[in-house]
């Protein structure tokens, strides 16, 4: 019953399936993107250079610091300042502290998000201890400091940023993939 | 005549909707949106009766102009039927008055979502998080934090013999610890989670928001009036979904400050009984006495009472972990958690933790005879 | 193609005739529609009073999850790509559907991909538990190990519909009977078109999700991972931007079947024939726009949640035009009210219903107090049960009598009618209330304050499920002989080939000569 008309039909949807199952794949680049664009989700990746401008000293915004800490995760994680008040364009430094509790080697790795998510568009990192992974030794202390600077371009609607860094577990042999063995 | 008696028997219905929300009990009633104790809930609530009654009309137009047809257009009474099919003035219309209808809701809608959206200048902020199937609480401006889990007991929800139970008022709505917030204060609500999505819902303040794994967000409420409410979670969450209520007790901001306090006292006289028990040698007896209450309490919701587990969650007799792995390897995953098993070590105190370690590895024929005390509880959870 | 009709179970294994394949999907779509309504009974005994009596919070979760997934994907998918099969030859005056043999994979892959799903109940750790939107990482994590179970069974439905759709395109493209422009073609065929390239564009979605899921879940992947650098809100972008136009998926070819039946029984032509086709056109473009609605309480930017709630908003525009469209056909008709239009203005009434409570959903605001309630609940049960099955049965109705040239039982069908009519309201208009007043969805219990409201619904649900089974004997009776033999117009002044062309019962091989179109 096939004749050529409809060959070239069902070559085309089926074209059009492709595209569209190639489509749902890029859509996890773009969604990332999107949100770098938009700011939604607040992640930040990347590391910025601070660049000297202008600092407004008429401006304040609260930047707080929130840390957690994921399942099977034996660490002590945390902030030693939970909130600083800062000037849009000034560079600033806050210290976090990470502690090996278990009694064998560890590799974590933070990841962060922000809220408003916008304000991330805004947030400009020049050190993170989230860039990487940090290995820890059975019973091993880090102190990790994490610079950053607010863009002068920041919208006024903007009083208060959090951060917020969420601790898992990277080793290799931790399992995060099947729920129970 | 048996449609038209249907299409009343729908528009008493909408009455009913209608004049409930009317004449009930505005705090309280079980047939419509609560206005809720604060300045947005309430304008939720004004925006949500706007659309039902606008809704309302549109649907009585659309009914009439139907049963209109049913009755005066029927084959007996109206046997030649018209021949048109088309009218552009028509379709222009009933394009029309629609979109300026939705309009007309869209503009409050917009503003009032730009409200609700506004989380700046708060004056207190606590961050939530959600995990299987609790909710952590943490005031980050009054070093105040606490789990927060259902206290309905389970003797009530179970009934699988079918013979009823006596239930209580807040069957489901009640938690162990109340979450405490002052009153006339901008409350800035912080949301994450440890396992799962979950989602914060407290219908009184009309705040709902996800709490998301490795993500925050934000939201904020200002309650107006003292008072308990009651909330729940509203994201499906795993097994218990449907067991993790959520309970504000609003106050004045003396009180609140009073509550910080005794909370504080609290934290500190929790710490001496701990350290103390901690550094007391326990029996076996007492261990496996005290182990099968925090057993029951904390473990049996999802390893099962008789320790054989239940679907993904794993049994504990005759497991690996219980009766293979040392008692150190079997302590550190009550109290770091892993993967779907969320840590303990805040949850419990070290007695409590050496106690569920000791009788978990000494029940159900689990016979190690081994015994964990809490000091080496309280080493392993420094890391020694 | 034979010429001859084969027998026996060879005929229905290699069957390539799109009447026999049409009956197949039905039958099917019927089992699995008994099959999720048993699960939806299981739900309602649960709920029928607080406390936990017969099922495990575990279970009654996978039970939510299978009728979800059975009624979507088993149940209405199904039942419209029979009746497409049915229908789309015989009203565009073709002898077949255009691809046969990949006609009968498509079917024949179904039972493969339920008997899977449903296998899962069996294996250890329970069928899937994750509601059928099957959020991340709910599902990947935390999925039980059916999980795969459930991916594969997915990909199987997908490529089943695809292929469907594949072929009802190529069918109405090419072998329409000469003289049939697209804008002379039966309003079922035009949403069936439209549908076909809705699935076509989104089931490859659907399957990408479930892909990234099982690379998650076993190759180390991390695509809904916050560890790995993933973000679990992505799951429910990809998910509803398959999710929402699957919802309408599941209602045009519904809206078709109402532009068939109305006009027929108020013996005048349908209302705005273009505009119908330009608004079914409008709802299916606007379908990929809008998925974030469901997603309102997610932490989006305010812009986004604005320009999400205002698309949704204009979705009721080109509604309305439908509906004020099927009033007007009714306008100075001449009605009659077989059980085929009974249903079908049912349909159009209850379908406004649930169109109402979604403008009110749209609104972000307050959709932040409806989300995740039994008002959604409500609310997608008020377009799917009368709209898409009541759609269906009204189809079958109105059909039936061409397909096996029979009338059925008027008198039962009309019982059959006022039973559901009766019940599906008492069964789901409940849940509005319930569901303002603070019950969330998936919930195998509830306070006190909810037990009127979830008894109504759980009386309701179990009279709607037994009068589905009069449904059955109604249908059974009538391809058996029924009330006596149907004329080839079936219905006084029904219009459409497969009325005027075609004697009832339809022959096995019709339009092997082409009619012509004026």
């Amino acid at each position: 019953m096939s004749n050529e008309k409809d060959q070239k039909i069902v070559f085309k949807l089926i074209g059009l399936t492709v595209l569209m199952s190639v489509f749902t794949f890029a859509m996890v680049p773009l969604y990332d993107l999107f949100c770098e664009i938009t700011g939604i989700n607040g992640k930040i990746v990347d590391q910025a250079l601070y660049q000297e401008s202008e600092i407004d000293k008429e401006r304040e915004i609260t930047v707080e610091f929130v840390t957690s800490i994921k399942r099977g995760m034996p660490w002590e994680f945390n902030t030693q300042t939970k909130k600083v008040v800062v000037h849009p364009g000034e560079l600033n430094e806050v210290m976090f502290f990470a502690r090996n509790k278990s009694g064998y080697a560890i590799t974590g790795q933070a990841i962060p998000s922000v809220t408003p998510g916008k304000a991330s568009l805004y947030l400009n990192k020049t050190e993170c201890f989230c860039f990487d992974q940090q290995t820890l030794k059975a019973g091993e202390t880090i102190d990790m400091p994490m610079r950053f600077y607010l863009d002068p371009d920041i919208p006024d609607d903007i009083h208060t940023i959090t951060m917020y860094y969420a601790l898992f577990n990277a080793s290799p042999d931790n399992d995060s993939s099947v729920a129970q063995k | 005549m048996s449609l038209l008696r249907k299409v009343r028997s729908g528009v008493v219905l909408l009455a009913v909707l209608l004049s409930s929300s009317l004449m009930a009990n505005p705090e309280y009633s079980i047939y419509n949106l609560r206005p809720g104790v604060t300045e947005t809930s309430q304008e939720v609530f004004d925006l949500h009766m706007l659309v039902v009654y606008i809704m309302t009309v549109v649907t009585i137009l659309v009914f009439g102009a139907m049963l209109y047809s049913i009755i005066r257009f029927r084959k007996s009474k109206h046997p030649v039927p018209a021949k048109f099919h088309h009218s552009t003035k028509l379709e222009i219309i009933w394009t029309v008055i629609p979109a300026i209808i939705l309009i007309y809701l869209a503009v409050p809608a917009g503003k009032l979502l730009l409200k609700v959206e506004d989380t700046s200048y708060s004056d207190m902020t606590i961050k939530v998080t959600g995990s299987q199937w609790k909710w952590h609480y943490d005031y980050m401006d009054n070093d105040v934090s606490f789990y927060s889990s259902l206290s309905t007991p389970r003797e009530q929800f179970e009934d699988y013999s079918r013979t009823g139970t006596e239930k209580g008022e807040n069957y489901l709505l009640e938690v162990d610890n109340e979450v405490v917030l002052p009153i006339g204060k901008k409350v800035r609500i912080l949301l994450t989670a440890d396992d799962v999505i979950h989602s914060w819902w407290m219908p009184d303040f009309a705040v709902k928001m996800d709490a998301i794994p490795g993500l925050i967000n934000e939201t904020w409420t200002k309650i107006d009036k003292p008072g308990v409410y009651r909330g729940v979670c509203a994201e499906l969450c795993g097994k218990d979904h449907g067991y993790m209520p959520i309970v504000v007790r609003a106050v004045s901001q003396d009180d609140f400050d009073k509550w910080v306090g005794q909370k504080h006292a609290e934290k500190a006289e929790a710490d001496r009984l701990a350290a103390e028990a901690a550094a007391k040698s326990w029996s076996m007896e007492d261990l496996m006495a005290d182990g099968e209450k925090v057993y029951m309490e904390k473990c049996a919701v999802c390893h099962q009472a008789n320790g054989e587990g239940l679907a993904t969650f794993p049994a504990l007799k005759g497991s690996k972990v219980t009766t293979v792995d040392s008692p150190d390897d079997h302590a550190r995953q009550v109290i770091f958690g892993k993967n779907a098993m969320p840590p303990f070590g805040d949850m419990l105190t070290d007695a409590e933790i050496a106690a569920v370690v000791t009788y978990t590895r000494n029940q159900w024929g689990n016979n190690t005879g081994q015994l964990v005390q809490p000091g080496r509880i309280k080493e392993l959870k420094a890391g020694k | 193609m034979g010429s001859h009709k084969p027998t026996g179970i060879s005929r229905w294994l290699f069957t390539t005739n799109h009447k026999d394949i049409g009956t197949m999907y039905l039958w099917f779509s019927f089992i699995m529609f008994l099959t999720g309504g048993a699960f939806a009974l299981g739900i309602r005994l649960e709920l029928f009073q607080p406390g936990l009596q017969f099922w495990d919070p575990n279970t009654f979760n996978s039970l939510t999850t299978m009728h979800g997934l059975i009624m979507v994907f088993g149940a209405v998918m199904p039942a419209f790509v029979g009746l497409a099969n049915w229908l789309i030859p015989m009203q565009i005056g073709a002898p077949d559907m255009a691809l046969p043999r990949m006609n009968n994979w498509s079917f024949w892959i179904l039972p493969f991909a339920f008997g899977l799903l449903l296998s899962s109940f069996f294996l250890p750790g329970g069928a899937p538990n994750f509601g059928w939107t099957f959020y991340a990482p709910l599902s990947t994590k935390f999925g039980p190990p059916s999980t795969d179970f459930f991916i594969f069974g997915v990909h199987l439905m997908g490529i089943s519909s695809i292929m469907g759709a594949i072929n009802v395109i190529v069918t109405v493209f090419n072998m329409r009977a000469p003289g049939m422009t697209l804008m002379k073609m039966p309003m079922f065929v035009w949403t069936w078109v439209i549908t076909a390239f809705l699935l076509i564009m989104v089931m490859p979605v659907l399957a990408g999700a479930v892909t990234m899921m099982l690379t998650d879940r076993h190759f180390g992947t991390s695509f809904f991972d916050a560890a790995g650098g993933g973000d679990p809100v992505m799951f429910q972008h990809i998910f509803w931007f398959f999710g929402h136009p699957e919802v309408y998926i599941m209602i045009l070819p519904a809206f078709g079947i109402a532009s068939h039946i109305i006009p027929t029984f108020s013996r005048k032509p349908l209302f705005g024939y273009s505009s119908m086709v330009y608004a079914t056109a409008s709802i299916a473009f606007l379908s990929f726009i809008v998925w974030a609605h469901h997603m309102f309480t997610v932490g989006m930017p305010v812009v986004g949640e604005l320009y999400f709630m205002i698309a949704t908003m204009i979705i009721a525009v080109p509604t309305g035009v439908k509906i004020f469209n099927w009033v007007a056909t009714m306008w100075q008709g001449s009605l009659t009210f077989e059980t085929p239009m009974l249903f079908a203005l049912a349909f159009v009434i209850l379908f406004t219903l649930g169109g109402v409570s979604g403008v009110m959903l749209a609104m972000t605001p307050v959709d932040k107090q409806y989300h995740d309630t039994y008002f959604v609940v409500a609310h997608f049960h008020y377009v799917l049960f009368p709209g898409a099955i009541f759609g269906t049965i009204a189809a079958v109705y109105y059909w039936l009598p061409k397909w096996v040239g029979n009338m059925y039982n008027e008198t039962l069908g009309k019982v059959h009618f006022w039973l559901s009519i009766i019940f599906v309201n008492l069964t789901f208009f409940p849940m509005h209330f319930s569901g303002l007043a603070g019950m969330q969805r998936r919930v195998p219990d509830y306070n006190m304050m909810f037990e009127d409201f979830n008894r109504m619904s759980s009386i309701g649900a179990l009279g709607l499920g037994l009068t589905q089974l009069l449904f059955f004997y109604i249908v059974v009776q009538c391809v058996r002989g029924g009330t006596g033999k149907a004329t080839g117009e079936v219905w006084e002044g029904a219009e459409g080939l497969e009325f005027t062309h075609l004697p009832s019962p339809a022959p096995y091989h019709s339009f092997d000569e082409a009619p012509e179109v004026k």
